[in-house]
């Protein structure tokens, strides 16, 4: 059964066409990455999967509801003024995460945040707000998850744990992964998408 | 897309409106007969009031589309309900023009704040006039679409509130100094030549809205041609 | 109920937000204290007293629009919308989480402004405090949907100005009736039913402005 099912999906801005007449089947529990240039549209296809976007042209079905859907963006989608707890605590009221504390707790210290927990994300290098980001998309344990590169400001450190976490997700989770360097995941990868 | 089939109808509906407002207008100018208040001047409430209300119609059908277009994501009603508005705002400016022309012949001021309709029209004016500035200034796409619809929306809501309150401001601000006698009882003849001029404007209004969005559905399939040619 | 929930932990992020940044409520404070300053200078000394009444409803206003044009500003900077609306929860609890904090706001500005403008111009009665109320709640409501709706487009402080008055001046027109009528009630009454249509008609749309 498909979790993903696009049919000419088209993606336009204005008169600008970034997708165009995309199939596209993503089964339950596979990894598919998503490669392809600066400007071919990884982006746009996983925020319209996360259905953030509307398509402007063709089909597209996500068989998950909103609140299974984890969405890593290139934004780290919290607030800089607001501690890493603070804003993890409203995203698990916000998705209903149950035993809320525990969970955010133990992400944190799986990802190196534990001591950061009290700071504000205002302080945060890039790779912190990075992870944070990672935790924020694993919060709910997601059945699909829409990664729109996840390495991006990792330093090594933070990659392995990606690494790790990564492995333990494949073939458990859906995952769509977009990334310039399909190397590092392509052993995980169950299909390849390449956008022109 | 066929843009034939549309066209007769708007072409039908544009002879029909040149008939009813022409026969409007010479009923309205030389066969009714004079208001006992007023006099001759009054005459021009024979295109105002019609012209007002042709207005409202056209909010109304926005509002209607932007439903249709919320409840159905089908792009398709945006330009309805935008052509609607557009619509709207041009007999909006036509009913403020005569209004004022009206205010003119009977007060001799261009302008009174103590006359409803024009008030009301003003407001209804400046806040059509953000829905273009919210259209310009949002990419093209579903949320513009969204956005639009929702504002078309609370547009129609204003419309008897603000009444409701300009009604309120009267014993407030300014005076209601002028009376009118709007023949609100209209009979017979007045009667009649009121009909033929709302039903040329409303004619008028349906065959111009016909026409304007056959054009801007021509533009948007030659923008997809285009594209899918590159 | 997991709704009102939702809305109190939103509500809370933004109280919580404007007590670590505090920048948008004590420049909504000086803003209004400002402006009945210069009414003070604006108004010709034949003028009757109750002209303040009228500039007192202006001076709300515009420090709701000033309020309101920061309302989505963290949300719109590091696209934090994006994730709220991801969310399971319904997208209305976010206007309703916002329009909460808005009201909060503009009650703390006004908390300083009636007082000041009692001691500048005219006595403040029951009915004035009554409207201002009232008020508040539609200008919140009606606010925070055109706040998100600015903050989509290119233009944004400039457009929120734009969509915000000729949608208030009914509310105006009942503030500044019930502080100076005779029959403020009608007046009041009159603000209510404002606020019932359009927070009824900005709950039930707001899904449609933030999602496609």
């Amino acid at each position: 059964m498909a979790l993903i099912a696009a049919r000419g999906l088209g993606r336009s801005f204005g008169t600008k066409r970034v997708l165009r007449d995309l199939d596209l089947d993503v089964a339950e529990r596979e990894l598919v990455l998503v490669t392809g240039p600066n400007g071919s549209g990884k982006s746009t296809l996983l925020a319209l999967c996360a259905g953030l976007l509307a398509p402007t042209a063709g089909e597209l079905d996500v068989a998950v509801d909103r609140g299974r859907i984890g969405y890593l963006a290139h934004e780290p989608l919290v607030y800089r003024e607001l501690t890493a707890l603070e804003n993890l605590d409203l995203y698990g009221r916000l998705y209903r995460v149950p035993e809320r504390r525990e969970r955010i707790g133990m992400l944190f210290e799986r990802f190196g945040l534990w001591e950061a927990r009290r700071t504000p994300v205002a302080s945060f290098s890039r790779g912190m707000q990075q992870r944070l980001a990672l935790c924020r998309t694993l919060l709910h344990d997601p059945a699909l998850l829409l990664l729109d590169e996840p390495y991006a400001g990792l330093d090594e450190a933070g990659g392995e744990l990606l690494d790790a976490e990564l492995a333990g997700l494949a073939g458990r989770r859906t995952l769509l992964l977009a990334t310039h360097d399909p190397g590092r995941v392509g052993r995980l990868a169950t299909g390849r998408l390449a956008l022109a | 897309m066929s843009t034939s089939l549309p066209n007769n109808r708007t072409a039908a509906l544009a002879a029909a409106a040149f008939v009813l407002l022409l026969g409007g207008v010479a009923l309205a100018f030389y066969w009714v007969p004079n208001a006992p208040l007023e006099g001759f001047r009054q005459r021009i409430f024979y295109i105002h009031v019609p012209v007002a209300l042709t207005a409202y119609a056209c909010f109304g059908w926005a509002a209607w589309k932007a439903l249709r277009l919320l409840s159905t994501r089908d792009q398709r009603y945006d330009l309805e309900s935008y052509t609607a508005v557009h619509m709207g705002v041009i007999f909006g400016i036509l009913t403020l023009v005569t209004g004022s022309i009206w205010a003119r012949t009977s007060w001799g001021v261009w302008w009174s704040w103590g006359e409803r309709q024009l008030v009301l029209f003003l407001v209804l004016f400046l806040f059509y006039s953000a829905y273009f500035m919210l259209r310009y200034s949002v990419e093209p796409g579903p949320r513009r679409a969204s956005m639009s619809a929702v504002y078309a929306l609370f547009g129609v809501v204003l419309i008897p509130v603000s009444f409701l309150a300009i009604r309120l401001a009267e014993g407030l601000i300014h005076p209601v100094v002028f009376d009118r006698d709007i023949g609100s009882n209209l009979a017979g003849s007045q009667l009649l030549t009121f009909v033929v001029c709302l039903a040329g404007t409303l004619a008028l209004a349906a065959s111009l809205y016909g026409n304007e969005l056959t054009g801007k559905r021509i533009d948007e399939r030659l923008r997809e041609l285009r594209e899918a040619l590159e | 109920m997991t709704y009102l929930a939702d809305v109190g932990a939103l509500a809370r992020k933004d109280l919580l937000l404007e007590l670590r940044s505090r920048d948008t409520l004590p420049a909504m404070i000086l803003f209004v204290v400002s402006t009945l300053v210069v009414f003070n200078f604006s108004l010709p000394a034949e003028t009757g007293d109750l002209a303040a009444y009228g500039l007192l409803w202006v001076a709300i206003v515009f420090t709701a629009i000033l309020g309101l044009t920061r309302a989505f500003a963290a949300e719109r900077e590091q696209r934090v919308l994006d994730g709220l609306v991801l969310a399971p929860c319904d997208r209305s609890a976010i206007w309703l989480g916002k329009g909460i904090s808005v009201v909060a706001f503009l009650a703390l500005a006004e908390v300083v402004a009636l007082p000041a403008f009692g001691l500048f111009f005219e006595p403040v009665t029951w009915e004035l405090v009554a409207a201002v109320a009232l008020a508040d709640i539609g200008l919140a409501a009606v606010g925070t949907l055109l706040a998100a709706m600015a903050a989509a487009s290119r233009a944004r402080e400039l457009l929120l100005p734009l969509l915000f008055l000729p949608l208030v001046i009914p509310v105006v027109v009942g503030g500044v009736g019930a502080s100076i009528a005779d029959d403020p009630g009608r007046y009041l009454g009159f603000l209510g039913l404002y606020d019932l249509i359009f927070a009824i008609l900005s709950w039930a749309s707001f899904e449609y402005v933030v999602t496609e």
